[in-house]
């Protein structure tokens, strides 16, 4: 099937609140058939004449092809600047021009194994697809939601329909655990013997899942949210250290790449850096 | 609207043939992408057919694997964003053995675009490139801001630009056209274009970023992790503009490319207008993937509407106003 991305003009179906987030449904024709769970879309916010010229990235949270709306994607997200304020002023039947699916996907077990799948913030979002394919395959999903208080939980009730179980933190305690999902995570580990968690959220977070998975000899997958210009592989912004197959160490595209990486590829302490002995670093001394 | 200097009224879109020869290759539209905003253009492949485009002009590309600058390499900002990217790529051979021939098999135009941090670079990546086929064009970059230099930018001395260009010369076939892209960052942009066709360019393309820096008033501190980045987009367009015009006013034989901030095809048109031949989209594609066919086609419709036939009727016709103008 042609996974490649798709630039369509889509039509807003429906922006919903979500807690803290927004909740924004978009008509947007022969994306969702390609898409696969981790997967994200580029927006162009501010319309055509916009000085915003970057879009903006979004995990995809629900693509349903050939719904009664036609082919709809979803996704879910917190006003954070200007574009995604745009976004959430935007009505039914407004157009928002989509790029995607973009990335690769969450990589699947193929044997039916159980999963724990933790999700930081909206960063759930993209969970419930893979919730949904992983149980297709027979692995019992176990979900960890996290967030700073109850409003920036995403999809808690829609975790309890989908997973076998649910840890929900929040770090002022307005729900679940107090805490953070690192603090619960060594205790679902243990009791459920998963040897795969699946990871989407912030940077620290993700930094503390792939560590804490090592530990346990456990594989991780985590969706990275890197500031990105272009979102198709073209700018070269959004790059990574990343140990590749061969043990070297590159700077790569989390757009194209990612953003969805084996957790213990990621040279994590060094994200903003580009690390001594990276593919084409500069050598040290004067002149070059 | 004011129609002036053609055959008579507006023609049908169908009536104007875009294709254009830009110091002696053919390409079908004066619109190609712009380096650094196109990658090699394998990217681009789901949005544009890149054999209908003008030219693919690749990411500048240095003699080694590089692994640029580290993040964030980018800020948005009012019509445009800064971007520190240290020109990251694969270097020359991997480049001519993986990505060259990809664009060539395609049927694209490929516009070469190399970069050097010596003029022994400069001469070596000239020699590597002019034993390839498939390259239509080489594009000079000079003035690439971000390169771990010191400030010492080639583009930013007319005497150095000069030795850049002539070291790539001397490398390349004779008839394998060589485009010196210059900065906007000089004094007078003029003396360089000069000097750049004297060592044996065959066009310009203007312009590159200009030097840029964003502070984030949260943090207290440069956002970027190369602290200064070039500004491109809509918010340079006019400074673009503004250097076409002067040295197609110095010397209307060059060929110049036009690039900076070109969104639609009335940008392109304007950058015609003051002396460019084609025209370039770096940032907007961003914004765009298919850009470069609709400000294609965007172009078309207002040289049809002018009753133009052809982009080449308009190039520098800013210069000469004409006299009396039909209504
Ligand atoms: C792969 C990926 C998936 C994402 N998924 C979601 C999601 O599901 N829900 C959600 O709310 N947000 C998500 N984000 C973050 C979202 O893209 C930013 O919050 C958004 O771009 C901010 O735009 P703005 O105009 O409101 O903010 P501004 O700060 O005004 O944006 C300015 C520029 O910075 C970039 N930028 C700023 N913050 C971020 C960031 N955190 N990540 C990437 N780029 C940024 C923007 O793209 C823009 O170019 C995702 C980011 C990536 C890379
Ligand atoms: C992210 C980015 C990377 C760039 N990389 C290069 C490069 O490698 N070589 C080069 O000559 N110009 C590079 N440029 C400059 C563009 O080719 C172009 O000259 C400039 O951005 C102005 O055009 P625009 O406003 O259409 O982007 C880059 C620009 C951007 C935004
Ligand atoms: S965002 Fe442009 S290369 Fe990844």
């Amino acid at each position: 099937m042609n996974r490649e991305p798709l630039q369509v003009r889509g039509r807003v179906l429906s922006v919903d609140r979500a807690g803290e987030y927004h909740h924004l449904t978009l008509v947007a024709p022969g994306v969702a058939e390609r898409t696969r769970p981790g997967a994200f879309v580029a927006l162009a916010v501010g319309g055509e004449t916009s000085a915003m010229l970057l879009r903006r990235a979004f995990s995809i949270y629900r693509a349903k092809a050939s719904g009664v709306y036609g082919d709809t994607v979803e996704v879910v997200f917190a006003v954070h600047g200007s574009g995604t304020a745009w976004l959430a002023d935007r009505r039914a039947a407004d157009e928002v021009d989509v790029v995607g699916p973009l990335g690769r996907p969450f990589t699947l077990p193929t044997e039916p194994v159980p999963c724990v799948l933790v999700g930081g913030g909206y960063g759930s979002a993209p969970l419930f697809a893979l919730a949904e394919r992983l149980r297709e395959r027979g692995c019992p999903v176990h979900m960890v939601l996290g967030g700073a208080t109850e409003r920036r939980l995403f999809g808690v009730l829609e975790a309890r329909r989908s997973a076998q179980t649910v840890a929900v933190t929040t770090e002022d305690g307005s729900a679940g655990t107090t805490g953070r999902v690192i603090d619960v995570l060594p205790e679902v580990l243990a009791r459920t013997g998963a040897p795969v968690v699946y990871a989407c959220g912030p940077m620290g977070m993700l930094r503390a899942v792939a560590g804490l998975a090592a530990e346990h000899g456990v594989w991780s997958q985590c969706a990275v949210e890197e500031s990105m210009a272009c979102g198709v592989g073209v700018c070269m912004t959004c790059v990574l250290p990343v140990r590749d197959d061969d043990g070297l160490v590159r700077m790569v595209r989390s757009c194209v790449e990612g953003p969805v990486f084996r957790g213990e590829r990621v040279l994590w302490d060094a994200v903003g850096t580009v690390p001594a002995g990276t593919v084409g670093a500069p050598r040290v001394g004067p002149g070059r | 609207m004011t129609t002036v200097e053609s055959a008579g009224g507006p023609t049908t879109g169908s009536d104007v043939d875009l294709g254009v020869t830009l110091a002696g290759v053919y390409l079908p539209t004066p619109v190609m992408t712009a380096s650094g905003c196109a990658a090699a253009g394998r990217e681009l492949s789901p949005f544009l057919d890149l054999s209908a485009i003008g030219a693919v002009v690749t990411k500048s590309v240095m003699l080694d694997a590089r692994s640029g600058r580290p993040t964030p390499r980018m800020v948005e900002t009012p019509s445009g964003m800064l971007n520190s990217i240290g020109l990251q790529g694969p270097g020359i051979d991997a480049f001519l053995a993986r990505d060259l021939p990809w664009l060539v098999e395609r049927g694209a135009r490929a516009v070469v675009s190399i970069a050097g941090g010596s003029l022994g670079e400069y001469a070596e990546l000239g020699r590597r490139l002019g034993a390839s086929p498939g390259v239509a064009a080489v594009e000079v970059n000079i003035s690439c801001p971000n390169v771990e230099d010191r400030g010492q930018v080639f583009a930013c001395d007319p005497v150095q630009a000069a030795r850049a260009v002539s070291a790539v010369r001397r490398g390349i076939p004779r008839d394998l056209p060589l485009l010196a892209k210059l900065s906007p960052d000089v004094t007078d942009i003029v003396t360089v274009a000069a000097s750049v066709m004297e060592a044996g360019a065959s066009g310009l393309t203007m312009i590159n970023t200009t030097l840029g820096l964003a502070i984030d008033p949260d943090t207290l501190a440069p956002v970027l992790g190369g602290v200064t980045g070039g500004l491109s987009g809509p918010a340079i367009r006019p400074m673009a503009v503004r250097c076409v015009w002067q040295v197609h006013a110095a010397m209307p034989d060059v060929p110049v490319v036009g690039v900076g901030g070109v969104r639609t095809g009335r940008d392109a048109l304007e950058f015609l207008l003051a002396g460019a031949h084609a025209v370039q989209i770096g940032t907007v594609l961003f914004n765009d993937p298919s850009a470069p066919h609709r400000v294609a086609e965007e172009l078309r419709a207002e040289l049809s509407q002018r009753g133009f036939r052809s982009p080449s009727e308009v190039v520098g016709l800013a210069h000469r106003p004409p006299a009396a103008a039909p209504s």
